[in-house]
């Protein structure tokens, strides 16, 4: 009996250390390869190595939901964090703060007629050693040109030739430019190497996982496994030469999402550098303490909000439904509902209220305070009874969705439906499941949803597209006027937006002015507040966080859409190492 | 012995097939489409839309009518394809499965043996005293009562956030890079420890009663009063009854040890630990039909596996089924 069971544990420990080492060959030798070219074996140059030295370290988190698996520019909604941004880049960068356009991989572009001319910038090489040269981003415009899966394809979808001779790119265009689209296209798609693309059949320009990735971006994918994404310096870089950016961590580790307690916790305990993640109450640790709870954490402001608006949470009304079909049934729902106490209530202060228009403030610019004064709504709940008087509502039992886990709205739409049954609208919450929601919402069987379809831009005309999009189709696949609002007047004043010269600021600020005057009194969608940019980094190891009021006013945000389009790579750039601690 | 034997691998291919029919029928027949979702964070304009949504269905094959689907299915299985993550794209189900494997049987085969190996012996013991059995038996159901989300989030509280002994989450350490080294192996069992506490605590008590029952069962069986008559010592008539006692615990464990390889999805969720229960709630949360394929079939395989390996096992160890499959009455 006895040496029996000594046997049993024994094999249990043998177990225990077979595994463990059976783990760690599999995770490290077996990158993960799609049906796509990639050829095998691990693309980690350091993988004698046994970590990651902590000091020369930047752990960021908040962006990845699965584990790291392709490296391709085109795969938008699903490449490793820092395909674009890191490893491939864009031609300018979107200055949100100050409203600019940085040149990057361009050295200048401009306008002459319907004619668009830029300089490729000299001296860019890409991390196989070639140069990057005018034709590759001819190319690259080409292939989004051609290329049907190409997500950028719509973008360029009024040009009619790229060509390039040595630096200089000159594109032409069929008829009127489509000037926000190719805008667009300027800042957020990545420019990649001909010499290497142009092998891929075009039917995996976007399934290829590319896990060899050649780019010409500030670091250089190091290696990877189920949990993590790292990244190493590129000491050939050319923005340190050129605009002497340089960034001071040798290695920048991305970790992948676990659950809201263990990103906390990770943070505060200085595992993670920079988190992106949604942290509820994260405004405690900041300012309830005054700073001294011993937690120094930092965020983008130091006060309510804490975080930089970065998209509009609405009450999207299915109005092809009575009783939202009616007007003054949506106005009625403005009037109701207080944003106020979502954001205190449910957010603790870490968003603010939407401006009625919805248009984030970094777009404040583009908003008619005139329009604003003259319809603006606000919380007010006897106008809300007036408005709901006169909508012939009879008292028609309504329901307003969210998807099931989501726990910050599922906490704001009681906050709502509370508001709402305070004035006399039956609103009953209810949670179904995220695929379940999005059907209902894109095939218009539905009554009341929360919504944030449109995020931060540099101009309001992406957000009036989501708005006011036709034709309405029986199924809105695309995130694209999810309330069904038909409107051939405000739709073609968006198209004419799109097609007008960004320099003729008179023209659009007539047309936007007259889109928020017509989505006021017409209500298509219900602005309530603005979800965050979430952000907040820990000083333990690296400080000068970008800040508000700061030499660092950047982007703080990882995110697809931010790094490798707006200004999160500078941000990156000025992080300190933290003194080191005494003891 | 042939019989016996070709009549159980016939239950078992029959078993397989219909389990992974289920398998397969389960997710295809879900609500929502994989494709949809997985375009749904790309913020596209229509036309993007449809030929990005044409081409993720063709290379999916979600586009094909269900039969053919089906017989894909039934291709990729036995040739080993089978078929590429949709969350994770382009990782192979495969690749994703044999990532997460090692992390799942590290964690809960040690757990689960440990805790039966222990709980047995708590159990017989208690079984003979009377201090132990005030003092397991009540620990025992206390710790078989517990809800186990409760035990998760109460053992790493205490253990991690307020003492700071146990780290909280994750498989290893995030700035150490996987390695046949020590510093690596011994982050991971530093990690490894919390989670297996706690499946180890839960699962303690119900071995250590049921063990304790069957005992005190077979002590007063006519077996053990021959054997006492016979005049056998107290110590060999326990070790009898304990061997007796130990065939239906033998069978709980095999079973067990057979769903093992679908991984603990609360504990592996609790503690960020990355094994195949962590990769089922992905799979399920994203809709993706190949994954979750792959992990049941892989738990269809396993406790069918476990099934045949208690079946032989039982032929060793019990000599009544040795008897019945010789032709003599048990």
């Amino acid at each position: 009996m006895r040496p029996k069971t000594t046997a049993t544990g024994m094999a249990a420990i043998a177990l225990i250390l077979a595994v463990s080492t059976a783990c760690t060959s599999s995770s490290s030798s077996s990158p993960p390869s799609g049906g796509a070219k990639s050829s095998a074996g691990s693309s980690s140059s350091s993988a004698s190595l046994a970590g990651f030295p902590r000091s020369q370290t930047l752990y960021t988190s908040g962006t990845a939901y699965a584990p790291p698996s392709n490296w391709n520019p085109f795969n938008i909604g699903n490449m490793a964090t820092g395909t674009q941004g890191l490893v491939y880049e864009p031609l300018f960068l979107y200055d949100p703060i100050k409203n600019t356009y940085d040149p990057w991989l361009a050295s200048s572009g401009t306008w002459n007629g319907n004619t668009y001319t830029m300089q490729v910038r000299n001296g860019v090489k890409w991390s196989d050693g070639t140069t990057l040269s005018g034709a590759d981003v001819a190319y690259s415009i080409n292939l989004a040109m051609t290329n049907k899966n190409s997500p950028f394809n719509s973008n360029v979808s009024t040009v009619k030739s790229a060509t390039a001779s040595r630096n200089t790119v000159t594109v032409t265009f069929n008829g009127t430019p489509g000037y926000s689209d190719w805008q667009d296209y300027l800042w957020k798609a990545p420019v990649v190497p001909q010499h290497v693309w142009s092998k891929l059949a075009p039917s995996q320009l976007f399934l290829a996982a590319n896990t060899h990735p050649v780019g010409t971006g500030p670091m250089l994918l190091d290696t990877f496994n189920s949990t993590e994404v790292a990244y190493k310096d590129n000491t050939n870089w050319w923005a340190v030469s050129q605009l002497g950016l340089s960034f001071k961590f040798k290695y920048l580790v991305d970790v992948v999402n676990g659950s809201n307690n263990v990103e906390l916790s990770a943070l505060s305990a200085g595992q993670i550098d920079w988190s992106n993640n949604f942290l509820p109450g994260i405004n405690q640790l900041v300012s309830g303490l005054n700073g001294a709870g011993g937690y120094n954490i930092s965020t983008f402001y130091k006060k309510a909000p804490y975080m930089i608006s970065a998209n509009t949470a609405w009450l999207e009304p299915n109005t092809t439904k009575a009783p939202m079909s009616n007007v003054n049934f949506r106005k009625a729902l403005a009037y109701a509902i207080n944003p106020q106490q979502i954001v205190q209530a449910v957010y603790g202060g870490i968003v603010q209220a939407a401006s009625p228009t919805g248009l984030v403030p970094t777009l404040s610019s583009y908003v008619d305070s005139n329009v604003v004064r003259q319809f603006g709504f606000s919380y007010n709940p006897s106008l809300a009874k007036q408005y709901l008087a006169k909508s012939g509502y009879s008292g028609q039992a309504i329901t307003l969705e969210v998807p099931d886990g989501w726990t910050d709205w599922m906490a704001a739409i009681q906050v709502i439906t509370s508001d709402l049954n305070d004035v006399g609208i039956k609103c009953t919450p209810i949670y179904p499941q995220q695929t379940a929601r999005n059907s209902d919402l894109t095939s218009g069987n539905y009554d009341l949803a929360i919504d944030n379809n449109a995020s931060m831009d540099s101009t309001p005309w992406s957000y009036f597209q989501r708005v006011y999009n036709l034709p309405i189709l029986a199924q809105q696949t695309a995130q694209l006027n999810w309330e069904r609002f038909s409107s051939p007047k405000d739709w073609s004043l968006v198209q004419q937006a799109g097609s007008t010269a960004l320099t003729d600021t008179a023209k659009l600020d007539s047309i936007y002015s007259q889109l928020e005057s017509d989505f006021l009194q017409q209500l298509p969608e219900i602005p309530l507040w603005y979800n965050g940019a979430w952000f907040q980094g820990n000083n333990q190891y690296w400080t000068n966080y970008p800040a508000n009021g700061t030499s660092n006013e950047n982007t703080p945000v990882m995110w697809y859409g931010y790094l490798g389009a707006m200004t999160s790579v500078y941000g990156l750039a000025q992080l300190k190492p933290a003194p080191p601690v005494k003891s | 012995m042939r019989r016996y034997f070709t009549r159980k691998v016939i239950t078992y291919v029959l078993a397989f097939f219909v389990g992974a029919s289920i398998d397969w029928g389960i997710p295809h027949l879900m609500p929502g489409n994989p494709v949809q979702l997985y375009l749904s964070n790309f913020n596209l304009k229509p036309a993007g839309y449809n030929a990005l949504y044409q081409t993720m269905s063709q290379a999916f094959g979600t586009n094909l009518p269900l039969w053919q689907q089906y017989l894909h299915y039934w291709g990729g299985l036995l040739t080993g394809n089978w078929g590429v993550s949709f969350f994770d794209f382009p990782a192979r189900v495969t690749t994703l499965i044999f990532q997460a494997l090692p992390y799942t049987l590290a964690l809960l085969v040690p757990a689960i043996v440990l805790s039966y190996i222990v709980g047995n012996k708590l159990g017989a013991a208690a079984a003979r005293r009377r201090l132990l059995d005030n003092t397991v038996l009540p620990v025992g159901y206390l710790f078989q009562a517990i809800p186990y989300p409760w035990l998760a989030l109460a053992l790493p509280y205490l253990l991690g956030v307020v003492w700071h002994v146990f780290p909280i989450s994750r498989g290893y350490d995030e700035s150490l890079l996987p390695a046949f080294s020590w510093t690596f192996i011994s982050s991971l069992l530093y990690h490894w420890f919390l989670p297996f506490l706690t499946v180890f605590l839960v699962s303690l008590g119900g071995w250590a009663i049921g063990m304790r029952n069957l005992v005190i069962y077979e002590l007063e069986n006519d077996s053990s009063r021959y054997l006492r008559a016979l005049g056998a010592s107290e110590r060999v008539i326990r070790r009898y009854a304990y061997r007796s006692a130990s065939l239906p615990q033998l069978s709980g464990l095999a079973l067990q040890l057979g769903i093992v390889v679908g991984g603990n999805i609360v504990t592996e969720y609790a503690f960020d630990y990355p094994g195949l229960g962590h990769l089922i709630f992905q799979a399920i949360s994203n809709e993706d039909y190949f994954l979750l394929q792959g992990i049941f079939i892989f738990i269809i395989i396993g406790v069918l596996i476990a099934n045949f390996i208690i079946d032989i096992v039982y032929i060793t160890v019990d000599p009544r089924t040795r008897l019945s499959m010789q032709g003599a009455p048990a």
